[in-house]
């Protein structure tokens, strides 16, 4: 998408610094006449500075236009950067059954979270822990529990503020896909995080 | 109006309250007939006794509605029943009932001696088929039973469960369903030993509270529990502590407070980090059934009421790595049930806490979450075995099942004792 963008805005410059060059080339002087008339003199000097004064336009405006594009390109990456940062921030991380054991995948999730945590001071975190509906309906809810803690225990063990995180659990009663299978129940075994506060203005890591 | 509590003591299980001259042997059935109920509503009122006697498991029901049968049954009016033709078919005893004004008059007739075993007339306060009218004739019947089985039924009383995240109360007959909760999912429903409250969790901003909801009134209010997990809440015998689990951010652990006054917290449960969870009290409320997972998955343990002498209940299976949770002591404090995964699916155990043999009560479908009757026979348990979770109530002596919940995703149930009868 990005890289499209950019070769159409190129595009496009190219076409307008054409159309400027084209207008520069129709102003040779008129040719000296036996008989000058002196209003055709003037009315040839008006559509001299016309021509001039019109040209400058287009090379003013093709300038602004490109200055615009190339903001609003910068911003859009810019809201890109804060869109993948909230991503990775908010990005679930998965369990084996009955298990609140961090898998290598689920620490590299949370290892992905921190320079975010830590770039982001005021930002805090809500983790719910979550089960897949094969255990008691009971039983789960601790099991959820456990799961946030594991994943708050990481971050906090790794320098993020305890305060800034809270856990909560919801056993196995909001499955992120209904199915009575593996593929619907490895992606209920989880823990989703959300932002509770100073999300609004995240900033990327350095 | 005068509040009676009509309570019969759960775990009495004696013969001792063998009136009838029948001699009542557990795993037979004698056969009762039922006759046409005399007076203003008598049909209903048959029909109430005839199924609720049948739900018992105790009797075979055998109700002839025709004029025919009826003059065979009474004779000619005023005069008795016709005994030797009863006794020809099989029946065991006879039950008559008639309307009165305020009340219901209950004859049973011992076919075997030819003579009336109990007469009584029970007051029905209520108007005819409000809520309280129907648990009065529940009552009847129970006491029927009583009479003929020498075990009280368990026809009065009502089972609360969970369906679309709320918490319902149904009577034990399936019928005046009801909700009793609004707002964000509610779990975990107890009764209050004598019926007069119930105990849920409820999914609240920061964590899982207690509620508690006073049955007449509606008023329910919040536990002062700490912030976190607080769930499966579970009220101790003399109806005065509450038992429940509470987690932070080290494992879940079973604490005990009261239930009405303000007073501290006891953490009775040493999980060091595991999940500990569904208290079960033993009748005498000495002891506790719980599930742990403090051996790597979860099992049935057992501990006095204060946290000592914690024991593993269900032994442990080499190669297997079980699952069994949900615990129930049973009213007669000798049995605990709870679910156990079997080939990959939960099914209803019972285990023996003398000798400790188990025994499966279920094999149909996945079968969760036990609770038992008042009469220590029947218990309520959720089943998927019609295609959606449902109650089904399971009687453990023969095996037999009735589906007490029609509409999808019930489950979480619990039975309550023997409930109070309003009378004038």
């Amino acid at each position: 998408m990005l890289r499209r963008a950019r070769v159409g805005f190129a595009l496009a410059t190219a076409i307008l610094l054409t159309a400027a060059g084209a207008c520069r080339k129709k102003e040779p002087p008129p040719p000296p006449a036996p008989e000058i008339n002196q209003d055709s003199v003037v009315a040839a000097e008006r559509a001299r500075a016309d021509s001039v004064t019109r040209a400058d336009a287009a090379r003013r405006d093709s300038l602004a236009r490109a200055q615009a594009a190339a903001s609003a390109e910068s911003s859009a990456r810019e809201a890109a950067r804060v869109a993948e940062v909230r991503s990775t921030l908010t990005a679930p991380v998965y369990f084996d059954y009955d298990s609140d054991g961090l898998s290598d995948e689920t620490r590299a999730a949370l290892d992905a979270k921190i320079p975010i945590l830590n770039a982001n001071q005021s930002v805090r975190l809500r983790i719910a822990g979550h089960a897949d509906d094969r255990g008691s309906d009971e039983h789960n809810l601790a099991l959820g529990q456990r799961r946030a803690a594991a994943a708050k225990r990481y971050l906090t063990q790794r320098g993020v503020a305890e305060s800034r995180i809270e856990i909560i659990s919801y056993g196995e009663e909001r499955p992120a896909m209904e199915g009575t299978d593996e593929s619907a129940w490895s992606q209920n075994r989880r823990d989703e995080f959300e932002i509770t506060a100073g999300g609004d203005r995240l900033t990327p890591p350095s | 109006m005068l509040l009676t509590a009509t309570l019969a003591p759960a775990q009495d299980t004696t013969r001792k309250g063998v009136r009838i001259g029948l001699t009542y042997q557990p795993g037979t059935k004698p056969v009762v007939v039922v006759l046409p109920v005399t007076g203003a509503g008598g049909d209903s009122v048959a029909a109430i006794l005839s199924r609720d006697l049948d739900f018992s498991d105790r009797v075979e029901v055998v109700t002839p509605t025709s004029a025919v049968a009826f003059d065979a049954a009474r004779g000619k009016a005023g005069r008795a029943p016709n005994y030797g033709l009863w006794k020809t078919l099989g029946g065991a005893a006879v039950v008559e009932g008639s309307v009165t004004a305020g009340g219901v008059l209950i004859v049973v007739h011992d076919v075997g001696q030819s003579r009336i075993a109990e007469t009584r007339n029970f007051p029905l306060g209520a108007a005819p088929m409000s809520g309280e009218w129907r648990m009065a004739l529940h009552g009847i019947s129970d006491e029927i039973v009583r009479w003929i089985s020498g075990t009280r039924g368990s026809a009065q009383s009502r089972i609360l469960y969970v369906r679309d995240k709320q918490i319902h109360v149904i009577d034990s007959d399936g019928a005046a369903d009801r909700v009793l909760t609004q707002g964000s999912t509610s779990l975990s429903p107890a009764w209050h030993p004598r019926g007069r409250y119930i105990a849920f969790s409820k999914f609240g901003d920061r964590g899982t509270e207690i509620h508690i909801t006073d049955v007449a009134t509606g008023s329910t209010r919040r536990l002062a529990t700490a912030a976190g997990l607080n769930i499966t809440p579970e009220w101790s015998p003399d109806g005065q502590s509450i038992v429940y689990a509470h987690g932070a951010e080290s494992g879940t652990d079973l604490v005990m407070v009261s239930a009405f006054d303000a007073g501290p917290v006891r953490k009775i449960t040493v999980g060091r980090g595991t999940d500990n969870t569904s208290p079960s009290f033993s009748p005498d409320g000495r002891r506790l059934a719980f599930t742990s997972g403090r051996s790597g998955h979860p099992e049935i343990y057992v501990m006095d009421a204060d946290g000592a002498n914690a024991d593993l209940l269900t032994p442990f299976q080499f190669g297997e790595a079980s699952y069994r949770s949900g615990p129930s002591w049973s009213p007669d404090g000798r049995r605990v049930a709870f679910q156990s995964r079997i080939d990959g699916r939960f099914q209803i155990v019972t285990i023996n806490l003398r000798d400790r043999g188990m025994q499966q009560l279920t094999s149909e479908g996945s079968n969760e979450d036990p609770s038992w009757a008042p009469d220590g026979r029947h218990m309520i348990i959720t089943s998927n075995r019609s295609g959606s979770k449902q109650l089904w109530v399971l009687d453990v002596e023969t095996g037999r099942t009735r589906q007490l919940t029609r509409m999808g995703g019930a489950r979480l149930a619990a039975w309550s004792s023997t409930l109070p009868t309003v009378v004038p």
